[in-house]
């Protein structure tokens, strides 16, 4: 579904991307851990095609196309889907009118007609149990004053809805209580077919409890230095990122 | 934002002017230049009573002893007074008996603008007088409104058949000597809308004027004056429009609201003059002054306008809050883009007791262009327990916009309170790049964003102007943003 190779990009002149590899097939869940600064969200930025990190080398196939070459739009019609880790308020603009506008460009790009409000409105009831979000959050402004637990929630109601092939999750659990932890978790696992695939990426090994990777990955230092399992997340849990540090570069300061 | 966005932006706020057709129609007009000759002429082409041509005339020798105001934000390249023809008609008769005799070709332009002049076809509930050049096409729903007493007709008209209302109340509020280009409208205006709504009547539709400038080298010098008796409602909307060209043409209207005890007014404009080309060149000189006054008790005017049209926009809708208790409110969406320049904004003057004002003021500059907000709260010693509340939000897109905010506050009470809130806001990248993460496009994403930052305004909009008002923004700003 997604491969990624030696992939290298930079944020003003700054490579922060050293060469990527990565390969996602349908019904997998891939995790990404690392230190802070370690490359976690450039990497999401460029896979969504956020502009402010350039590619200066590599490739990134998506279905068989090549996704660098997209817009945006493009990606996320094509499905891939981002979940912030900063969901931004956009003031004004109705939950409802936003995703509808969403709901229909997705199916304007695979050749299917409009929703009508009605059909809409009866999809949303749908997918809100999903993540047990309630009525007066789809009825304020997209994330205007949603609380930090509301607006993560908000974001896997938002994938409940796109049904992408592909998800990445970045950070969902920064900024989350035990609660809210749970429920977006089950959300994505009640998502998850063999179709699509989901990267997440964490910090902790915490999220990886209730969503639990097929595939096990350490990004340090622009590089994916270490992959395994679901093992590997419980040695980071228990040991810390040093020892790896010190595994591939030899001292435990690597940069 | 970076030069990429910059770039972006450039390319999303290329949209065209979707108006700018020409009608090829047969046109009488006179020569140009201003002397009291051409008053005279215009007065005698209305078959106006002897005091309208008096009243014309001491307008226009007031007007010689003016000079054009330059205090605004703006610039503003000189005007030639003398190169423009101040009446053009197109031929046949003043007014039409039925559709019938109205030429194609006007019935035509009207319904390419969306404003069909039969009343089958119409907008259901929203009467309208069309209003092309210098004269008045049509109005529709003249019959269904005079069973109430309602009399919405053309100005021309009203001078002749209602000369004593016309009297008592044309320059009440604003004088033929107010200002510059209310004096020069004075002096020339051609034909605009006049309403009266009797003592307790509900108007029960939405009237509606819409002004079409078609004949090159003229300009547009419309009177609108609208009068709720006591206790007397209605809700009236005004749109304009106007043919690409690359010379400037000058509009100065005046618009003149009277809200008599219990009586409210509620005025809406969408104003989408052609605002000239992308290198600035052509447009409509948007000189307009707007004035109403809450004359009796309890009466209540609220003014809403969406301003996305026009190369230079000055025009500053206010309210005279006179009787007590009485409320006025002011809702403002101004949309810059290219190189458009807008000072826009309003007066608020309380003088009854217990008055109360409400300003919310949206400005939206993209492009290279101005946008300035400009209001007065004015708080005489008489008026206890006034109360305002002003707030002037700026949005911009991109990085080679203005926006400017010059609020003026003068309270002799010292039971005013008076409150005053802007902002200014860039439209963020992480909004844009969230909508298309979601599969939005840009341009539609910035048509979202800043629909949702206009709503508070959009709200105050009879629904069936709503949509279209809507559409409007994000086409002014098509082409625009990043």
């Amino acid at each position: 579904m997604l491969t990624i190779k030696d992939l290298k990009a930079s944020i003003n002149g700054k490579e922060i991307l050293k060469g990527i590899n990565l390969q996602v097939n349908p019904g997998e869940v891939h995790a990404i851990m690392g230190p802070n600064g370690s490359g976690k969200s450039t990497l999401a930025s460029v896979l969504t095609g956020r502009d402010y990190a350039e590619v200066t080398h590599g490739k990134v196939s998506f279905l068989g196309e090549d996704l660098l070459d997209m817009v945006p739009e493009d990606r996320a019609r094509k499905g891939i889907f981002l979940s912030f880790q900063y969901p931004v308020e956009i003031p004004g603009v109705s939950m409802v009118n936003f995703l509808k506008t969403a709901i229909n460009e997705h199916r304007k790009f695979k050749g299917l007609p409009a929703l009508s409000a009605s059909e809409f409105l009866k999809l949303m009831r749908e997918k809100k149990e999903i993540v047990e979000i309630s009525s007066n959050l789809t009825n304020r402004a997209v994330n205007e004053g949603f609380s930090g637990g509301e607006k993560k929630k908000n974001e896997i109601f938002q994938m409940a809805l796109l049904e992408p092939k592909l998800s990445i999750l970045d950070e969902t659990d920064s900024g989350l209580d035990i609660d809210a932890l749970r429920i977006c978790a089950n959300g994505v696992n009640k998502l998850k077919t063999a179709e699509n695939a989901t990267i997440v990426i964490t910090h902790y090994q915490r999220l990886l409890d209730y969503i639990v990777p097929d595939f096990v990955h350490v990004l340090m230092n622009g590089q994916i230095v270490k992959s395994g399992t679901k093992e590997l997340a419980y040695e980071l849990e228990e040991k810390g990122y040093d020892w790896i540090k010190k595994e591939v570069f030899g001292t435990e300061d690597a940069q | 934002m970076n030069e990429t966005n910059d770039n972006i932006l450039n390319e999303v706020t290329q949209g065209d002017y979707k108006y700018g057709f020409v009608t090829d129609i047969d046109t009488e007009t006179i020569p140009k230049g201003l002397n009291e000759d051409v008053v005279r002429l215009i007065s005698a082409k209305k078959n106006e009573p002897e005091f309208m041509l008096e009243w014309r005339l001491k307008a226009f020798r007031h007007w010689q002893t003016l000079t054009m105001p330059t205090w605004a934000h703006l610039t503003i390249p000189e005007i030639s007074y003398q190169d423009i023809i101040y009446y053009a008609a197109p031929k046949q008769q003043a007014k039409y008996a039925s559709l019938d005799e109205v030429d194609p070709e006007l019935l035509e332009t009207f319904d390419k603008l969306g404003i069909p002049l039969n009343e089958r076809n119409h907008l259901a509930g929203v009467a309208v007088d069309a209003v092309m050049d210098s004269i008045s096409v049509k109005t529709t729903f003249r019959e269904t409104l005079a069973e109430k007493g309602i009399i919405f007709c053309s100005m021309s008209e009203a001078i002749r058949e209602h000369p004593d209302l016309v009297k008592k109340y044309l320059g009440s509020v604003v004088p033929s000597t107010d200002n510059f280009f209310a004096a020069l409208n004075s002096a020339v205006f051609s034909d605009g809308s006049f309403c009266y709504v009797p003592k307790g009547i509900r108007c029960p539709m939405e009237l509606s004027t819409y002004f079409r400038i078609n004949a090159a080298n003229t300009g547009q010098f419309e009177r609108t004056l609208l009068i709720a008796d006591e206790g007397a409602y209605v809700s009236y909307l005004e749109g304009c429009t106007a043919p690409q060209r690359d010379e400037n043409q000058l509009h100065a209207a005046v618009v003149e609201l009277v809200a008599m005890e219990n009586a409210e007014i509620k005025y809406s404009t969408v104003q989408n003059w052609y605002p000239g080309n992308k290198e600035g060149k052509g447009g409509i000189y948007n000189f307009v002054t707007k004035r109403g006054i809450c004359k009796g008790a309890n009466s209540k005017i609220s003014w809403t306008q969406v301003e996305t049209g026009s190369a230079i926009t000055w025009k500053y809708p206010s309210c005279i809050l006179r009787g007590d208790n009485s409320s006025a409110e002011f809702y403002s969406v101004a949309v810059t883009n290219n190189h458009q320049q807008a000072d826009t904004g309003t007066k608020m003057i309380h003088i009854g007791k217990n008055t109360r004002s409400r300003i919310v003021s949206k400005g939206i500059s993209a492009g290279l262009s101005n946008n300035s907000y400009r209001g007065l709260v004015k708080v005489t010693r008489g008026a206890e327990n006034a109360r305002n509340f002003s707030q002037c939000d700026s949005l911009l897109l991109g990085s080679k916009c203005g926006s400017h905010t010059f609020p003026y506050l003068e309270v002799d009470n010292k039971t005013a309170k008076v409150e005053h809130e802007a902002t200014t806001s860039k439209i963020g990248e992480d909004q844009i790049f969230y909508c298309n993460q979601r599969g939005i496009s840009t341009e539609d994403a910035v048509g979202l964003i800043v629909n949702g930052y206009a709503r508070e305004v959009l709200n105050q909009l009879p629904m069936e102007f709503a949509v279209e008002a809507q559409k409007l923004l994000a086409i002014s700003l098509e082409g625009s943003v990043g």
